[in-house]
C-alpha cells in the first residue's frame, strides 16, 4: 500500500480518538441543554473545576490556602495525607453535585422562563465566578493529575499493523480508555433516560416544561440531577485532558473544541454529539494532513500547518448549510 | 423631584420622537458631552487615557457594532474578534502603502473593508439561526485571526508578524504611535465615538432599525409584511462589521500601537464583546456604553481597590476580580435580566414618580 | 501579611515623598493560561529585591520598592500596568512577554524608561543603537536557535548535512522569532528544516505529533510556552521520540513542563540561559531572610527551580546595573535616566557572580551601546525525571555571530527605517 494511504489512515484512526475526546467535552453542553434548554457556557470552566477539586482533594491541599495565608499570616498548605483515586474521584463527584444544587438554587431558580440568551448570560457569570473560585481555593499553579491511566503508544496495534502492512499505527492508551469511558457514559446515560423513573421524568422535561410539571414532575429535582450528570460529565472530561496536559487554566478553553462538534451534533442530541465528535476529529486531522502540511496529491496545496482550529468550524457550517439544526438536532418547525 | 416630565410640552412630531423627550434628560446629555469634549481632556494623566477611556470608548464602539447585530436584529455573532482584526489589519496596510492618509479617512476605510467582509461572513445567517449562527460565526473568528497570521503580506513581512502603528498627525497634532499625547488621542476617539453613537441611534429608530426588530422578534412573520429578511439581514452584518471595523483600527492605531492578532483578537475578546452587549442590555444604545464601562472599568477598580486600598496580593485580587464580575452578572441578572439598560429605565421610571410611588 | 506591611511602607512613602526609593514594577502574571511560567519568575525576581532590602537594606543604601502589577499575559492589561506605574519612577520593566514587551517598545522609548526583555521579547533590540533603552542581555531567540544547532553540530561532528530538523513553534510573535534564523542555517549548514505551527493554547497537538512520527525527523527544536510544553512533551514521549534528540528552548524547559509527563519525559533537553542549582549560596541567604521571614512574594515552594533562578537571575542582573548606574552618576537614588546608563555597563564576571553568592550562574558579558544582547550564550540541560531537577550537560556554548548579526542589523535597521529613528550612540 503507499505510504501516503496509511499515512492517512493513521491520521484518520487519531482524529477518531480526538473526536472522542472532544466528544466527552460537547456530551456536557447536550444533556444541559437538551433538558433546561440553557446553553451552558460554563460546561469548560466546570471541567477545570473538577480536575482542580479531583487533584486538590488527592494532593490533600487545604482549599482557599493561599487567601487564608495572606489574610492571617499562617503558613498553611497541606492536610499532609493523600487520597487515593476512587476516593478523590467519588469526592470530587459529590463537590459537583453540591455544585449543581447551589447553581440551581441561587441561580437558575430565579430566572425561570427567561430567554435563552439571558440564561446563556447567567452561564456566563457562572463561567467567571467558577474560574475565579477554582483558583482561589486550589491555586492556578499547574498540578499533576494522575489516576492511573495508561498513556502512551499502545503497542499491541503497533505491533500487529507492522506485522499487516509495514508500518505500525500510533494510537495512545489514554484515547482508548477515553472511547471506551465515552461509549460506557452514552450507554449509561441512554440506559438512565430509558428505563429509570428519574430518565423518564427528564425526558418529559426536555419535551415540555409545563406538562411535566402539570403531572407532577419536580422541576427543581430535574434541573438539579441535570446538572450533577453535567457536573460528572465535566470531571470525566477534565481527568481525560488533565491527563494529557496536567490541570491549569487551559483546561478550560477545551469547550472551544466542543462547539464544532455541537454544531455539527445538534445541540438536543447524544448520539450527535459522539457522531459530530467523531466526524469533526477525522475532518480536522485529515484536512490539516492533507491541506494544511500538504501531504497529499503531492502535496499542490500546502496552507502551512494549524488549520484545525478554524478547519473545524468551516466543516460544521458546510454541514450546517444543509442542515440548519445539526445532524441530529431536532426539527426547526416555524411558525407564525 | 427635578425628574419631571410636567411643563415639558412636545408641539410637534419632531419634538415628540426625539431621543430625549424629557427636558432634564437632554440637558443630561449635553452637559454630558460638553464635560468629555471641553473639560476631561485637559484634566485626564496618562493612566486614565490610556487605561481606562480610550478603551472604553473603543469597546463602547465594538458593543454599538455588535448591539445592532445581535441586539436590534437578533443575530447572535461570535466573530467580533475577527472583524476587529480586519479593521487593525485594513488600517495598518492603508497606514504604510498610503503614507499621506489622513487618520479620519484611514479609520472610515478600514471600516469599510471589514463591512465587506462582514457581508461575506454574514450569508449563511440566511440559512442558520440562533446559537448555531453564533458558533458558525466562530468559522469566521478562527479562520481570520489565522489568516493574519499566516499570510505574510498582512503584516508586511516582518519577523514576528507583529504590526506596529507608524507616526500620523492630524491637524498638527501627533495621533499615533508612542509621542501622541493621550488627550488628543481621547479626543479622536470621542469625536468618532458621538458620530458613530449618533449615526446608530438614528439608523435604528428609522426604516432600517425597525426592520431589523422585525426580524430579531420573528423573522417569519416579518418577511410575510414584506421585510426582505436578505437585505435586512445582510445590511445588519454590514454595518454591525463597519462600527466592528472601526473599533478594531482605533483599538490597533490609537490604543495598542502595536498588536499581534492571536492575543489582541482572539476568540475571547468575541466573547468579551457579546458580555458587553447582554451585559448592558440587547437593543439599546445606551446599554452599549453601559456594558463597555461595566467590563472596561469593574476589573480595574477592583483592582484598585483591593491592590492599592487594601494591599491584598495581586494574586488574590485577580482570581477575586473574576469572582466578583461573575457575581455581579448574576446578581444584575436575578434582579433585572434585560441588563443595566433596563435596570437604568426601571430606575428613571421610579425617579419620575418620586416620591409619590403610585 | 507581607504586602500589608509594604503597602504601610508604601504609604509611608507617600506620606513623605523625601524618602528616596528605587521603584521596580514587577509586571507579573499569576493568573491566566500562562501561569505556571509566571509564578515561579516573578517569585525569583520580588525574593531577590526583597533579600537585598532584608540584607542589606536596600542598594547603595536606597531601599527597593517593588510594584506587582497582575497582568494575565494580556496585552492590555500590560498596557494598563505600565501607565499605572510608570509615574511612581520606575527604574526598568521586566514584563516577561513577548507580546507586551512589542507594546512597550515604542512607549518605553517615548517615556525614556529602560526595559530588559530577558531572552524574550524583540530580537533585533540587540542592537542598541537603534533600541536605546530596550535590553536582552544575556541571550536573544535567535542567540539561543543558533546555539541549539551548534550543539547538534558538536554531537554530530560537525556536520548536520542532510539532517531532519523540525520546529515545533507556538504559532505566535514569540514562536516565529526563531524561523528566520533557523532557515539560515539550514542555508549554511545543509540541513532540511520542517516547520510545524501549533496554534495557541496548544491542548491539542496530535497531527503535528503524528506527523513527526511518520517524518521521523532526526531533531525536534521546540518553541513553546504554556500547556503547549506540558501537551509537546507528553505527546512526544507517546510516539516514543527519543528524548536526546528533542530540544526546547529556554521557555520550554522548566519543571512543570516536564513533570506531568512523569518519568517519560525522562532525558529531555532544553536550553537555559542560567544554570540550575538548588543549592547556590544566594538561594540559603534568600531561604534565611525572605523566606525565613515571611516575607516572600510566594510560598517558597519554587526556590531553585529553573525559573525560579532565572527570575532571580533577571533581578540580579537589574540590581547590578543599579549598581553600576550609581556608580556611573555619583547619586544613590538614580533615575529611569541613569538606570539605562547603568545597564549599559553593566559587566558580569565570575568573580562577581561569585561574590553574589551565586557563581556561574550565567554567562560572562558585557554590555556596550552597540550590543545590547550580551554574550548570547547558552547551555543544554537534561532532566532527570527520577531526580526531579535539570542538569547541565554542557557549558555555555556560543551562538554563531556570522550568522546573527547580519539578522540583527536587518531587522532592527528595517525597523529604524519605519520609525524614522537614527542609529548611533548617544
Amino acid at each position: 500500500m503507499p505510504e501516503t494511504f496509511l499515512f492517512a489512515t493513521e491520521v484518520a484512526l487519531n482524529g477518531l480518538m480526538a473526536g472522542v475526546m472532544y466528544s466527552l467535552v460537547a456530551l456536557g453542553f447536550v444533556l444541559i441543554f437538551k433538558a433546561s434548554g440553557i446553553f451552558n457556557y460554563a460546561q469548560g470552566v466546570m471541567a477545570l473545576f473538577a480536575a482542580m477539586t479531583l487533584v486538590g482533594i488527592q494532593q490533600g491541599q487545604v482549599p482557599f490556602a493561599h487567601a487564608i495565608n495572606a489574610t492571617f499570616g499562617t503558613d498553611i498548605h497541606n492536610f499532609g495525607w493523600q487520597a487515593p483515586a476512587l476516593l478523590a474521584i467519588l469526592l470530587t463527584v459529590g463537590v459537583m453535585i453540591a455544585l449543581a444544587w447551589a447553581v440551581n438554587r441561587y441561580i437558575f431558580r430565579h430566572l425561570v422562563n427567561q430567554e435563552p440568551i439571558i440564561l446563556f448570560m447567567a452561564t456566563i457569570g457562572l463561567a467567571y465566578f467558577l474560574e475565579g473560585i477554582a483558583d482561589l481555593m486550589w491555586g492556578s499553579e499547574i498540578k499533576r493529575l494522575d489516576v492511573g491511566l495508561p498513556q502512551g503508544i499502545n503497542t499491541w496495534i503497533d505491533e500487529t499493523t507492522f506485522t499487516i502492512f509495514g508500518y505500525g499505527f500510533f494510537i495512545d492508551n489514554l484515547d482508548i480508555v477515553a472511547a471506551i469511558i465515552a461509549a460506557l457514559l452514552v450507554a449509561g446515560l441512554v440506559a438512565f433516560s430509558q428505563y429509570t423513573k428519574q430518565g423518564r421524568a427528564l425526558r418529559a422535561v426536555a419535551d415540555d416544561h409545563q406538562a411535566a410539571l402539570s403531572v407532577g414532575i419536580s422541576l427543581n429535582f430535574i434541573w438539579v440531577l441535570v446538572w450533577s450528570i453535567a457536573g460528572f460529565v465535566a470531571l470525566v472530561a477534565g481527568i481525560m485532558w488533565g491527563a494529557k496536559s496536567g490541570v491549569q487554566f487551559s483546561l478550560s478553553l477545551i469547550a472551544l473544541k466542543a462547539l464544532p462538534v455541537l454544531m455539527l451534533g445538534g445541540f438536543t442530541s447524544i448520539p450527535g454529539a459522539i457522531v459530530g465528535g467523531l466526524i469533526i476529529g477525522v475532518g480536522e486531522k485529515l484536512f490539516e494532513f492533507c491541506f494544511g502540511i500538504g501531504q497529499c496529491f503531492g502535496g499542490f496545496i500546502n496552507l502551512g500547518g494549524a488549520t484545525e482550529n478554524w478547519f473545524a468550524y468551516v466543516l460544521a457550517l458546510a454541514f450546517l448549510v444543509f442542515r440548519p439544526q445539526g445532524l441530529f438536532g431536532e426539527k426547526i418547525i416555524e411558525r407564525v | 423631584m427635578l425628574y419631571r416630565e410636567a411643563g415639558d410640552f412636545k408641539t410637534s412630531y419632531a419634538a415628540d420622537a426625539q431621543t430625549f423627550p424629557l427636558a432634564f434628560d437632554r440637558w443630561g446629555y449635553w452637559v454630558l458631552l460638553a464635560l468629555a469634549a471641553l473639560v476631561v481632556p485637559f484634566v485626564v494623566n496618562d493612566y486614565w487615557a490610556n487605561a481606562l477611556l480610550i478603551p472604553f470608548l473603543i469597546y463602547a464602539i465594538a458593543a454599538l457594532g455588535l448591539n445592532i447585530l445581535t441586539g436590534y436584529c437578533g443575530q447572535v455573532s461570535l466573530g467580533t474578534g475577527g472583524f476587529m482584526a480586519v479593521g487593525a489589519y485594513s488600517s495598518y496596510k492603508l497606514m504604510t502603502a498610503f503614507p499621506w492618509m489622513d487618520m479620519v479617512s484611514v479609520t472610515l476605510l478600514s471600516g469599510l473593508v471589514t463591512a465587506g467582509v462582514g457581508l461575506l461572513f454574514g450569508l449563511p445567517s440566511l440559512r442558520i439561526k440562533g446559537f448555531y449562527l453564533a458558533v458558525a460565526t466562530l468559522a469566521a473568528q478562527f479562520f481570520l485571526v489565522w489568516l493574519f497570521n499566516r499570510v505574510p503580506w498582512f503584516y508586511n513581512y516582518s519577523a514576528s508578524g507583529q504590526i506596529s502603528a507608524p507616526e500620523r498627525e492630524l491637524f498638527g497634532l501627533v495621533l499615533t504611535g508612542p509621542n501622541a499625547a493621550s488627550a488628543v488621542q481621547y479626543l479622536f476617539c470621542l469625536a468618532i465615538v458621538i458620530a458613530l453613537a449618533w449615526f446608530a441611534r438614528n439608523l435604528t429608530r428609522g426604516t432600517v432599525g425597525r426592520k431589523w426588530m422585525a426580524i430579531r422578534d420573528m423573522d417569519i412573520a416579518a418577511e410575510i409584511i414584506g421585510v426582505n429578511p436578505l437585505r435586512a439581514k445582510l445590511s445588519a452584518f454590514a454595518i454591525s462589521s463597519f462600527f466592528v471595523g472601526i473599533s478594531g483600527a482605533l483599538f490597533f492605531t490609537i490604543y495598542l500601537g502595536a498588536v499581534e492578532v492571536n492575543s489582541a483578537f482572539g476568540i475571547q475578546k468575541s466573547f468579551l464583546i457579546l458580555f458587553m452587549v447582554i451585559i448592558g442590555g440587547l437593543g439599546s444604545i445606551f446599554g452599549s456604553f453601559a456594558g463597555a464601562a461595566f467590563l472596561v472599568l469593574l476589573p480595574v477598580v477592583l483592582k484598585l481597590v483591593g491592590v492599592d486600598l487594601l494591599g491584598w496580593p495581586t494574586t488574590i485580587v485577580a482570581h477575586l476580580q473574576l469572582v466578583v464580575v461573575g457575581g455581579l452578572i448574576i446578581f444584575f441578572l436575578v434582579v433585572e435580566p434585560h441588563g443595566l439598560a433596563q435596570l437604568w429605565r426601571l430606575t428613571k421610571e421610579k425617579l419620575r414618580l418620586w416620591p409619590f410611588p403610585h | 501579611m507581607k504586602t500589608l506591611t509594604t503597602l504601610t511602607a508604601a504609604a509611608t512613602m507617600a506620606a513623605a515623598p523625601a524618602l528616596a526609593d528605587l521603584v521596580i514594577p514587577d509586571l507579573s502574571y499569576r493568573t491566566g493560561p500562562y501561569a505556571a511560567g509566571g509564578i515561579p519568575f516573578s517569585d525569583g525576581y520580588q525574593d531577590y529585591f526583597t533579600l537585598l532590602n532584608e540584607r542589606d537594606g536596600g542598594i547603595g543604601g536606597v531601599p527597593i520598592r517593588l510594584i506587582e502589577c497582575e497582568t494575565a499575559y494580556d496585552t492590555e492589561k500590560g498596557v494598563e500596568c505600565y501607565e499605572a506605574t510608570k509615574d511612581e519612577g520606575a527604574l526598568v520593566y521586566q514584563p516577561l512577554s513577548t507580546g507586551i514587551t512589542y507594546q512597550l517598545i515604542p512607549k518605553t522609548a517615548a517615556d525614556g524608561i529602560p526595559m530588559h526583555t530577558m531572552g524574550y521579547g524583540r530580537t533585533s533590540a540587540a542592537n542598541g543603537e537603534v533600541f536605546n533603552n530596550i535590553f536582552n542581555y544575556p541571550a536573544n531567540y535567535w542567540d539561543g536557535a543558533s546555539v541549539a544547532i551548534n550543539y547538534l553540530l558538536d554531537e554530530n561532528d560537525g556536520s548536520l548535512e542532510g539532517k531532519d530538523i523540525a520546529l515545533v513553534y507556538h504559532n505566535s510573535a514569540y514562536g516565529k522569532e526563531p524561523i528566520r534564523t533557523l532557515e539560515a542555517l539550514a542555508a549554511k549548514h545543509g540541513f532540511i528544516l520542517s516547520q510545524l505551527a501549533v496554534d495557541h493554547p496548544g491542548q491539542e497537538q496530535r497531527s503535528t505529533w503524528v506527523q513527526i512520527r511518520q517524518q521521523r525527523p532526526d531533531y525536534v527544536i521546540m518553541w513553546g510556552w504554556g500547556v503547549m510544553n506540558q501537551v509537546a512533551i507528553q505527546e512526544a514521549a507517546n510516539i516514543r521520540f527519543p528524548m536526546e534528540n528533542f530540544i526546547g528552548n529556554w521557555w520550554a524547559g522548566a519543571e512543570h513542563d516536564v513533570s506531568p509527563a512523569g518519568m517519560a519525559a525522562d532525558g529531555y533537553l532544553s536550553l537555559n540561559m542560567n544554570t540550575v542549582d538548588p543549592e547556590l549560596p544566594v538561594f540559603d541567604e534568600i531561604r534565611e531572610h525572605v523566606i525565613g521571614s515571611g516575607e516572600a512574594a510566594g510560598d517558597g515552594s519554587h526556590v531553585g527551580s529553573v525559573l525560579y533562578t532565572r527570575g532571580m537571575y533577571a533581578a540580579m542582573l537589574a540590581a547590578e546595573a543599579i549598581r553600576k548606574a550609581q556608580e556611573i552618576h555619583g547619586e544613590a537614588d538614580i533615575t529611569a535616566a541613569m538606570m539605562r546608563d547603568g545597564m549599559e555597563a553593566l559587566t558580569m564576571t565570575e568573580e562577581r557572580m561569585l561574590e553574589l553568592g551565586a557563581p556561574g550562574i550565567g554567562p560572562v558579558f558585557s554590555v556596550s551601546c552597540e550590543n545590547h544582547g550580551g554574550s548570547g550564550q547558552a547551555l543544554v540541560q537534561r532532566w532527570n525525571a527520577a531526580e526531579g531537577v535539570f542538569e547541565p550537560i554542557t557549558g555555555f556554548i556560543s551562538p554563531d555571530e556570522e550568522v546573527i548579526v547580519p539578522l540583527v542589523e536587518e531587522d532592527s535597521l528595517a525597523y529604524a527605517a519605519e520609525n524614522g529613528i537614527e542609529p548611533g550612540c548617544a
